[in-house]
């Protein structure tokens, strides 16, 4: 047996946590994590937020971000102690031997310099090649990973690619030292299925070709058994699991794994539309002042009470948008929607209260949802008191139902949003949203920002609700899981129109459009070499992002 | 219990102090404000501790009293320019479009003029009572208050849950009050310290200048004024209002520091 690149025994992570109102105290983010990477094998670290997936990557560069701190055991790397060498020693392991690419690319780049100048920084810097070779390297690089005109993109500006290109080059930045081992900490998370499976492969096939060894990073089971040997599953800083990557995902052991592989089983009987719909969109075209650019074209839909309308699309398809004009904070430029056999006047401001009652939102990101200087409490209750007058008592009792309906129960009433959990916080929101007795509501990426088994308890919650107020949902996702888990008819919008749009039995069964067809077979299945076959079967190029 | 950090007990002790004796100066100071008692410039003395003025009044009365001026003057102002201020700035950034673009441009308009010049202008024409001074250094004062409630306004209006409230259908007063103002006070509150100080500064300087507080009432711009030409004779008394600014400012800025602190550090506040 060849000896490991990567040795890792019994590291523990520690950091500073300062409670509000209580004494800071040292906690453990990684207790005791042991594991070996072998030269050229691949990986994958997989989790949920907060399991210490990114913090044990960057461990491998003998780094701990902000108030984190090494506290014990030991990291191999070439046969030496990282965390018992001095900064100099460091400083020469980071960007020589061991790399780092993080998840966004656009926010990790220097947006004021070129995109050659930062790919080779590293290389030369360390003194491993001349800024000739480096560039030369570079380019080869920049080809390998698929990135059109290689010879001339590093002298583009990060503000001029696509983010998928983007993360491809912060690929290039991470190879072009020649390291042993390249850290990816969700390299593709933060792109849309269609740019990820391309930017995925690109990956794939360069630490194939490079024979790089890589710590994969990632939440999502389905794309890591793409490209990893061996994956290891983490839950609260500690191991649950290590095995082979066939072994994880065709024969999990433990209880947890066994769960994160069964994700999106919900299973939804289709309902049938009923003849009176409770919104129509008809022939909506819309655009933002000062553009000459329309972001909807001519947009007919139709949701039935009761029931759930999905439309899918990449980012940029006018999605949200859509949400925008049907709540009226974008008046279109054409059409109308008729809510209720109503039509809605186009202005948010010249709604009459009802019509706002009846419609409500839910955000992507609960976080900036919710006023931080608000108790839930506050935040459920305003509704009340502002559709229906309720006050004091009967307001309380109100709020406490709609507690016990989102299954959070007693004690949260007076918890800020700060002091709640990711998926605690989407509940809060779904609450307010029910407080207002609504016959639509209309969930902008709501699970897209949570782990996939709190976004799995929300859509159960969801689908609950439905039957028991018979609320419809005008649910706006790039997730096709999550569409086939909850939709009753799918609408599926390309750059501002409707490609596709019928009931989810329809929608979903061949024959398919082009579009349909990439979409769908974009979204990573949990098996092993269904990356290969999905390129090798695409009858659609994507936008080449 | 909280803990006060050592900065912040020293910075409250000498604000208090300065407050105290602001609001108790008819009981504490040892004569009347413009009563004359000895000679001309005395020393210090157990009669006269910090010695007498150009014509002959106690100095520590003088400053006591001149105290109780220039701080009554200088919050009165500084609470009328963040009310106006902050008011106009949440309103503008709330509501956007052209009343923004109007009152933004109307700012930049009085900015655009140095405010002493200003003021002044101003106080040449107006009577000069103390009312006046505290509207007009109030509203010059604002313009600054109106920049920096804006900006910070901007930044959270475009947040969901402001969305969601006028998605709800909210009035703007309830989206100013209770949407922006609690997510904004922490920077208001820093800025509050500063702009005492600032007001301290501008009415010392106007009665400097002969303009602000008029004789023979006292307050500490206006000591220094009747008192400077005794500096070329070694008398220290124009010095004293100085290093009670100074002393003022810096207890301000302390408190000022640690409010901010502890309201950053609130459950979820913002930073």
């Amino acid at each position: 047996m060849t000896e490991p690149l990567l040795k890792v025994r019994g590291l523990k992570i520690g950091a500073t946590i300062y409670p509000p109102g209580e004494k800071s105290r040292e906690i453990d983010i990684v207790h005791g994590v042991d594991f070996d990477l072998e030269p050229g094998k691949v990986l994958g670290l997989i989790g949920e937020s907060g399991a210490g997936k990114s913090t044990i990557g960057l461990a491998a560069m003998a780094y701990g971000r902000g108030g984190v701190e090494l506290t014990g055991g030991e990291v191999w790397v070439n046969g030496r102690d990282v965390l018992e060498s001095n900064m100099t020693d460091k400083r020469r392991l980071r960007g020589a031997e061991v790399t780092y690419v993080s998840q966004s690319a656009a926010a990790s780049f220097n947006p004021a310099k070129r995109i050659m100048e930062q790919v080779i920084e590293a290389a030369v810097g360390q003194g491993k090649f001349s800024k000739k070779d480096a560039e030369a390297r570079a380019v080869a690089l920049f080809d390998k990973l698929g990135l059109p005109d290689p010879e001339n993109i590093g002298s583009r500006y990060p503000h001029q690619v696509s983010g998928g290109q983007l993360q491809r080059c912060m690929t290039a930045l991470a190879l072009c030292p020649q390291p042993d081992l390249v850290v990816f900490d969700e390299p593709t998370t933060a792109l849309d299925v269609t740019t990820q499976i391309d930017v995925l492969k690109a990956i794939k096939d360069a630490i194939r070709d490079t024979g790089v060894a890589a710590l994969y990073i990632t939440h999502d089971l389905a794309v890591v058994a793409q490209v990893a040997d061996h994956i290891m599953v983490l839950q609260q800083g500690a191991m649950v699991e290590y095995g082979t990557t066939d072994q994880i995902i065709n024969n999990p052991k433990e209880e947890y794994t066994q769960a994160l592989v069964s994700v999106r089983s919900i299973k939804h009987e289709e309902k049938i539309p009923t003849d009176k719909p409770l919104l129509r969109v008809e022939g909506v075209t819309a655009r933002y002042s000062g553009t000459n650019f329309d972001v909807l074209k001519d947009i007919n839909v139709e949701i039935h009470p009761g029931q759930t309308l999905a439309v899918v699309g990449e980012s940029g398809s006018g999605k949200s948008t859509l949400a925008r004009v049907i709540t009226g904070l974008l008046p279109p430029s054409a059409g109308q929607i008729i809510f209720d056999e109503r039509t809605l006047t186009p202005n948010l401001a010249t709604r009459p209260l009802d019509d706002l009652r009846e419609l409500q939102m839910i955000y992507q990101m609960a976080d900036t949802a919710m006023n931080p200087r608000q108790t839930v409490g506050t935040i459920i209750g305003r509704p009340l008191e502002f559709y229906f007058g309720l006050k004091g008592k009967e307001k309380q009792t109100r709020i406490q139902e709609l507690l016990d309906e989102i299954e959070l129960g007693t004690g949260f009433q007076d918890r800020y949003p700060a002091e709640l959990s990711g998926g605690q916080k989407q509940r809060v929101c779904i609450a307010r949203a029910l407080a207002a007795k609504p016959k639509l509501i209309i969930c902008d990426e709501v699970t897209s920002a949570l782990d996939p088994l709190v976004a799995d308890g929300i859509l159960k919650l969801l689908l609950n609700l439905q039957k028991v107020e018979d609320v419809a949902y005008l649910f706006i996702t790039h997730d096709l899981a999550t569409v086939k888990a909850i939709a009753d008819s799918i609408a599926v919008m390309f750059r501002g129109s409707v490609v596709r749009y019928g009931p989810k039995s329809q929608v979903l069964a061949p024959p398919f459009d082009d579009y349909t067809d990439l979409l769908l077979s974009s979204v990573p299945e949990m098996r092993l070499g269904w990356l290969e076959e999905t390129i090798a079967n695409r009858k659609m190029e994507s936008a080449g992002n | 219990m909280i803990r006060i950090p050592i900065g912040a007990l020293i910075g409250l002790f000498f604000t208090g102090l300065f407050f105290l004796s602001a609001i108790f100066a008819p009981f504490i100071a040892p004569y009347g404000m413009a009563e004359v008692v000895g000679d001309v410039w005395e020393a210090p003395s157990d009669q006269f501790l910090l010695g007498t003025d150009s014509i002959g009044r106690d100095l520590l009365s003088r400053m006591i009293w001149g105290g109780q001026t220039t701080i009554f003057i200088a919050t009165a102002a500084t609470i009328l320019s963040f009310t106006t201020g902050a008011v106009l700035g949440f309103f503008a950034a709330v509501s956007g479009g052209w009343v923004d673009q109007a009152l933004s441009r109307f700012i930049d308009l009085i900015m655009s003029i140095p405010s002493l010049i200003f003021a002044l202008v101003v106080l040449s024409v107006m009577p000069t009572t103390m009312l006046t001074l505290i509207v007009l250094m109030g509203l010059l004062d604002s313009t600054r208050v109106f920049r920096l409630a804006r900006a910070v306004a901007v930044d959270i209006t475009v947040m969901d849950y402001v969305e969601a409230a006028r998605l709800r259908g909210e009035k703007i007063a309830w989206i100013i009050f209770r949407e922006t103002l609690p997510n904004a006070l922490s920077p208001l509150v820093a800025e509050m310290g500063l702009r005492f100080i600032f007001m301290v500064l501008f009415v010392s300087t106007l009665s400097f200048l002969g303009l602000g507080v008029q004789p023979p009432q006292a307050d500490w711009g206006g000591i220094v004024k009747e008192n400077k030409e005794g500096i070329n004779y070694g008398i220290q008394a124009a010095l004293y209002p100085a290093y009670a600014i100074a002393v003022l400012c810096i207890s301000i800025n302390l408190v000022a520091d640690w409010v901010l602190s502890r309201t950053t550090s609130l459950k979820g506040g913002r930073g």
